[in-house]
């Protein structure tokens, strides 16, 4: 919301500079954006006064002024403008003057004659015909206005308000106007508010047969009002208005519509102004449309309405909608020339409905869906009838025409000083809190606070303090720290998804965060099967596009989009991680399920299968979960069939490792070996151990034996390792692989492997009995899974 | 034999003294003190001698000894000395080579300034308390007093799933949750995603991460806020931090407030940072208004409490000059690499 400080200054008597008024407007609750001195970019531009104009001798179209700027001698500019005549009063933009843009002015020579400046056209001083409508587009602006030469053009135009832009919170629909931050100002400024009383002459007669008005559904409309005015005289407003619309960021267009606009702006009522010939029956009816109605707008759009939305209808069809835009036979035209004005207050939320479903949004349905005071509606009615009189643009006749349902009575709300002091913990005596009260116009009944009308928003003593404190000033409240003993605490699970995050980095892994949304073909991108229930996502109703469209079942996309990212900027190496959300539907649940997935995704830097299986491995050692499990398993759609696992602790699956199906890759354009493996967090919490297990340090020797072993080429290492763990029982310490051969010297179709084993007892040292006694077990075992000495 | 002997001292001293390394000196050991060495010969044949000129001879015989052992052992040292130089000269590297690195991860810089945020309440006495983004309309909006047509609805672009689901538009449902299942005294802060349906540019993005805050209990003041803010943004942004509270609008609280803190840049002077306005928008607040309480199952007649609510990813750009919130989501690891 713009507003001009001239015209606030109507109403309260203040001086001060823009800079301090929206330091302290903002501090007291009205938030001020920003502000704007109009034609400020305007330097050293003068009213001229044309004294002669003679052609160019090497130009046919340019012409050379004498041109009076007030000083003893008058100066010579040239121009090329041809709608100049002796005696024109004209912007003469001097040496080193500025325009709005940025432009600057210098002197200088046209083809040969020196020019001392520039006449200026409406745009180059930043206006439109709309500002100054006698005026040409084309051309140099004459000026009709009382000035003098010399005298500064913002001045001799009017070009010298202040904007000041404010944001007004959708609690505060009063302060949509002039008064209604007039009233704010006053308060913050503690200066007295000045009002105007509106007063209409009329005598023109009663208009009281000449429409019926009616509201057949008070509950969407609590008071309708209208009067009439005749001999309609269609012109420009005068320059005072004009300016000050064009101040609040609204543009003039006729004495009529300016009439409407400048009382919603100085009121925040919003003003419909239309014409008697089209109203049928000269009957007005405020009710619900019939499902099917339609009705065109003043924008030319054929609309359908239903019951939820209200229409002002004369007998036969709907004339507006009503609080959001009206009929296409609503507007004043050239042979208009008896209109009604009306002035109504429509319910908030109906308004706001109505505007949503037909997709627009005007000026008046946002001050409608805020919520208005009815009790406004007739002193506007009245101001805009004034200003009919004033601007003499018609004749008001006598009857206001009114259907009045609303409700008069203020709200009443106990003033508890006591309580409010505490709440803040201020001391202000109760005769300071009313006098901060009344500074907006609340009234009293003893200790009873009658809040006005038009601030619905104080509802409890929640609100008056809200009031009291941010008139007593916010920053005057002190500052206390919190009592009380709270030990704030991070939970295990917290605790342990940051042990996850941690080493995660440590081995090597940058972390991402990355939308939670997809587009539903990043399933078709991964490779999963039309019928995969994992297809089945949480939909967005409204989405922004395709690509933001469901809530992601699998944050595999979302990972290998990140890769392929990285890759197409050349990013050489790349190791990332996320703690991705994923959102699982569940049937009978109105919420879906939400998992937190650990994802891991790498390439380059010749990553392969066992890299990434390192990571997994030192993550649930670290994680101090041991008795997990890799299983081939070559039906991952998203993963290459011979090099995929799923990690299993038990029977069940914790997470998948394996290399991207090159087909996948390819679908992200990675021509490299792409590794990912994902890991379910919840699995993960639930087997893993809080706190290691200490052993105490071996105290006695332990025993070194190598094993190589030949087996068929297909049996897994796994089956072996366990063959040792079994046999060699709890003197094994460790296992460690450290050959696996295929070639000469080996049976085609088999493989030589090799182990070092280490055994230690607890108890003793290892006697070579007990080591060969071990080893022929461990050999035993080997053998039924089909392995023997390599020899 | 004397003669034998002190000739003997003479070249064996000379000899030690011109030995040119280790080997050498080890050979002339040998030949001089080893057992089948010159010095020991001449002392197998001490038998010949007479009883008187033996002790004479033995005493001769052993000071030889001793100087040619302990001209050899200064040798020795020397020339060990001698080689540890060379080899220490010839092992000396150009110290201004580059490092070997181990490939570390870096942390997401929204997780960096998280979880220092997460440190600060944790340290007043707040846990962490998290809960579901996709939530229903009753805890996103009309348990935080917004009923439905609500005009401040209009603010926040919401993403619907159906009529009663919306992906929530703040982390405000976590509150609502926590209060209607903790009795008071609560401390809380509530991080997460949260969504609005802005379309992606430098500043906006459809996801984003808020931090919200509540605290309920007997007798919590404006006074309470007010301190427990200043603290908490003294303690992220400097202890020179100036910070004001302005009236604002929320739904869910009254008095509702803004905090703004002092330009870092222009410290209230006005500039390009601070959009010429001096004071830079920290975070939203306000005292639980008395129908969110109620609403909670908390009789706002014996409590009272404030909420504060931030953007998590605003906080960071300032922090680290960022420009472009599409970074944070891109994950490029030029970006990524140097946090």
């Amino acid at each position: 919301m713009n507003l001009s400080m001239k015209w606030l200054k109507e109403f309260v008597d203040i001086d001060i500079k823009p800079r301090d008024f929206s330091e302290a407007m903002t501090i007291s609750g009205s938030k001020v954006e920003g502000y704007e001195i109009e034609g400020s970019e305007i330097s050293n531009v003068v009213v001229g006064k044309i004294l002669s104009i003679v052609p160019h001798q090497d130009s046919d179209h340019l012409v050379i002024c004498q041109v009076d700027i007030g000083e003893s001698e008058p100066i010579q500019i040239v121009t090329g403008a041809s709608n100049l005549t002796v005696g024109d009063l004209v912007p003469a933009a001097l040496n080193n003057s500025t325009l709005p843009g940025g432009v600057k002015i210098k002197k200088g020579k046209l083809r040969g004659a020196e020019s001392n400046g520039m006449l200026c056209s409406l745009g180059e001083l930043g206006l439109t015909l709309n500002d100054f409508p006698y005026a040409i587009e084309d051309g140099i602006f004459v000026l009709q206005e009382d000035c003098q030469p010399g005298q500064p053009i913002c001045e001799a135009i009017g070009l010298d308000d202040i904007k000041v832009e404010f944001e007004i919170t959708s609690n505060r629909p009063d302060c949509f106007s002039v008064i209604g931050l007039a009233r704010e100002a006053a308060a913050t400024f503690d200066k007295p508010l000045t009002l105007h009383t509106p007063v209409v002459k009329a005598g023109n007669g009663s208009c009281k047969d000449m429409l019926d008005v009616k509201i057949e559904e008070p509950s969407l409309c609590s008071i309708y009002s209208a009067r009439i005015v005749e001999n309609v005289r269609v012109k420009p407003s005068p320059r005072w208005m004009r300016e000050r619309l064009r101040a609040m960021g609204v543009r003039p267009i006729n004495n009529i519509v300016d009439i409407t606009n400048y009382v919603m702006l100085e009121y925040g009522q919003p003003m419909h102004a239309f014409d008697l010939r089209f109203i049928e029956d000269k009957k007005i009816r405020v009710r619900r449309a019939k499902d099917g109605e339609t009705i065109t707008t003043l924008d030319g759009v054929d609309r359908t309405l239903t019951h939820d939305n209200l229409v002002i209808a004369d007998s036969k069809k709907p004339v507006a909608i009503a609080g959001v835009m009206g009929g296409e036979y609503s507007g004043i035209m050239d042979d208009t020339t008896t209109i009604v004005f009306e002035s109504a207050c429509f319910d908030g939320s109906s308004v706001r409905t109505t505007a949503r479903d037909q997709g627009m949004r005007t000026d008046a349905s946002s001050r409608y869906e805020k919520g208005l005071d009815p009790n406004n509606c007739l002193p506007a009615l009245e101001r805009a009838c004034e200003l009919v009189e004033l601007l003499d643009a018609g004749d008001v006749l006598d009857d206001v025409l009114v259907d009045d349902h609303s409700s008069h009575e203020q709200r009443q709300i106990p003033l508890e000083a006591e309580w409010i002091n505490r709440f803040l913990n201020i001391q202000l005596s109760t005769e300071e809190m009313k006098a901060i009260l009344k500074k907006i116009d609340c009234q009293f009944d003893g200790d009873t606070i009658l809040v006005p009308t038009f601030r619905p928003d104080l509802e409890h003593k929640a609100d008056i303090a809200e009031e009291i404190a941010r008139f007593y000033g916010y920053n005057h409240i002190p500052s206390t720290p919190l009592r009380g003993d709270a030990q704030g605490k991070y939970t295990p699970r917290q605790k342990f998804e940051d042990k996850i995050s941690n080493t995660m980095l440590a081995l090597g892994l940058s972390e991402i965060m990355t939308y939670s949304f997809l587009s539903p073909k990043a399933y078709d991108k991964i490779g999963m099967p039309e019928q995969d229930s994992l297809r089945n996502s949480v939909t967005i109703s409204n989405p922004l596009g395709e690509d933001t469209s469901i809530m992601r079942t699998t944050a595999l996309p979302s990972m290998l989009d990140t890769l392929a990212l990285n890759y197409n900027n050349r990013n050489g190496a790349v190791a990332l991680f996320e703690l991705a959300s994923e959102y699982h539907p569940v049937d009978g649940q109105e919420l879906p399920d939400e998992k937190t997935k650990l994802i891991a995704g790498l390439y380059g830097s010749d990553c392969d299968f066992f890299t990434a299986k390192g990571m997994v491995e030192q993550l649930l050692d670290t994680l101090f979960i041991s008795n997990y499990e890799f299983e081939a398993s070559s039906d991952e759609y998203a993963y290459h069939p011979g090099r995929c696992a799923h990690i299993t602790i038990g029977d069940t699956i914790i997470g998948v490792i394996g290399e991207i199906h090159p087909k996948v890759a390819e679908n992200y354009g990675v021509n490299e070996r792409i590794l990912c493996f994902t890991l379910d967090v919840d699995s993960l919490f639930a087997h893993a151990q809080n706190e290691a297990a200490y052993k105490p340090l071996p105290k006695f020797p332990a025993v070194t034996r190598d094993l190589a072993l030949i087996c068929e080429e297909t049996i897994p290492v796994r089956i072996l390792e366990k063959a040792i763990i079994k046999g060699a029982g709890n003197l094994l310490e460790t296992i460690q692989l450290f050959d696996v051969y295929q070639g000469e010297q080996i049976e085609n179709g088999k493989k030589s492997v090799a182990f070092n084993i280490v055994l230690r007892s607890s108890e003793n040292t290892l006697a070579e009995e007990q080591v060969n006694a071990a080893m022929k077990k461990v050999m035993k075992e080997l053998e039924k899974v089909g392995a023997s000495l390599r020899v | 034999m004397k003669q034998q002997l002190e000739t003997i001292r003479q070249l064996a001293l000379k000899a030690i003294d011109e030995a040119a390394d280790q080997q050498n000196l080890e050979n002339l050991r040998v030949k001089y003190l080893g057992k089948k060495g010159e010095l020991t010969a001449i002392l197998k044949q001490m038998g010949k001698l007479s009883a008187e000129e033996r002790p004479v001879m033995g005493q001769l015989a052993n000071d030889v000894r001793a100087a040619i052992e302990d001209t050899f052992s200064k040798k020795a040292a020397y020339l060990k000395e001698a080689l540890l130089k060379q080899k220490l000269k010839h092992e000396t590297i150009d110290v201004t080579l580059p490092g070997k690195h181990k490939e570390l991860g870096s942390k997401h810089p929204l997780s960096i300034v998280l979880d220092e945020i997460k440190e600060i309440f944790v340290g007043m006495g707040f846990d962490i308390v998290e809960g579901p983004e996709v939530e229903t309309d009753y805890y996103n909006f009309e348990a935080l007093n917004i009923p439905k047509n609500h005009p401040a609805r209009d603010t926040q672009d919401t993403f619907y799933i159906n009529e009663n689901v919306v992906l929530r538009t703040q982390t405000s449902p976590v509150q609502i949750r926590t209060m209607e299942n903790r009795e008071p005294p609560i401390r809380i802060i509530s991080p997460g995603r949260v969504y609005r349906s802005d379309a992606v540019d430098a500043t906006h993005s459809p996801l984003f991460h808020q931090i919200e805050g509540l605290v309920v209990d007997k007798g919590i003041t404006f006074a309470d806020l007010k301190g427990t803010l200043e603290t908490f943004i003294k303690r992220l942004y400097g202890e020179d931090s100036v910070v004001r509270f302005r009236p604002h609008h929320f739904p869910f609280t009254e008095p509702s407030a803004e905090v703004d803190v002092q330009c870092f840049s222009c410290h209230g002077e006005g500039c390009r940072l601070c959009k010429n306005e001096g004071w830079i928008e920290i975070l939203g607040c306000g005292m639980v208004h008395p129908k969110v309480l109620s609403n909670c199952g908390i009789d706002p007649e014996v409590y009272s409490g404030f909420a504060l609510g931030m953007g998590l990813e605003r906080v960071v750009m300032r922090r680290y000059n960022i420009d472009d919130l599409r970074l944070f989501y891109e994950n490029d690891v030029r970006f990524l690499k140097q946090f």
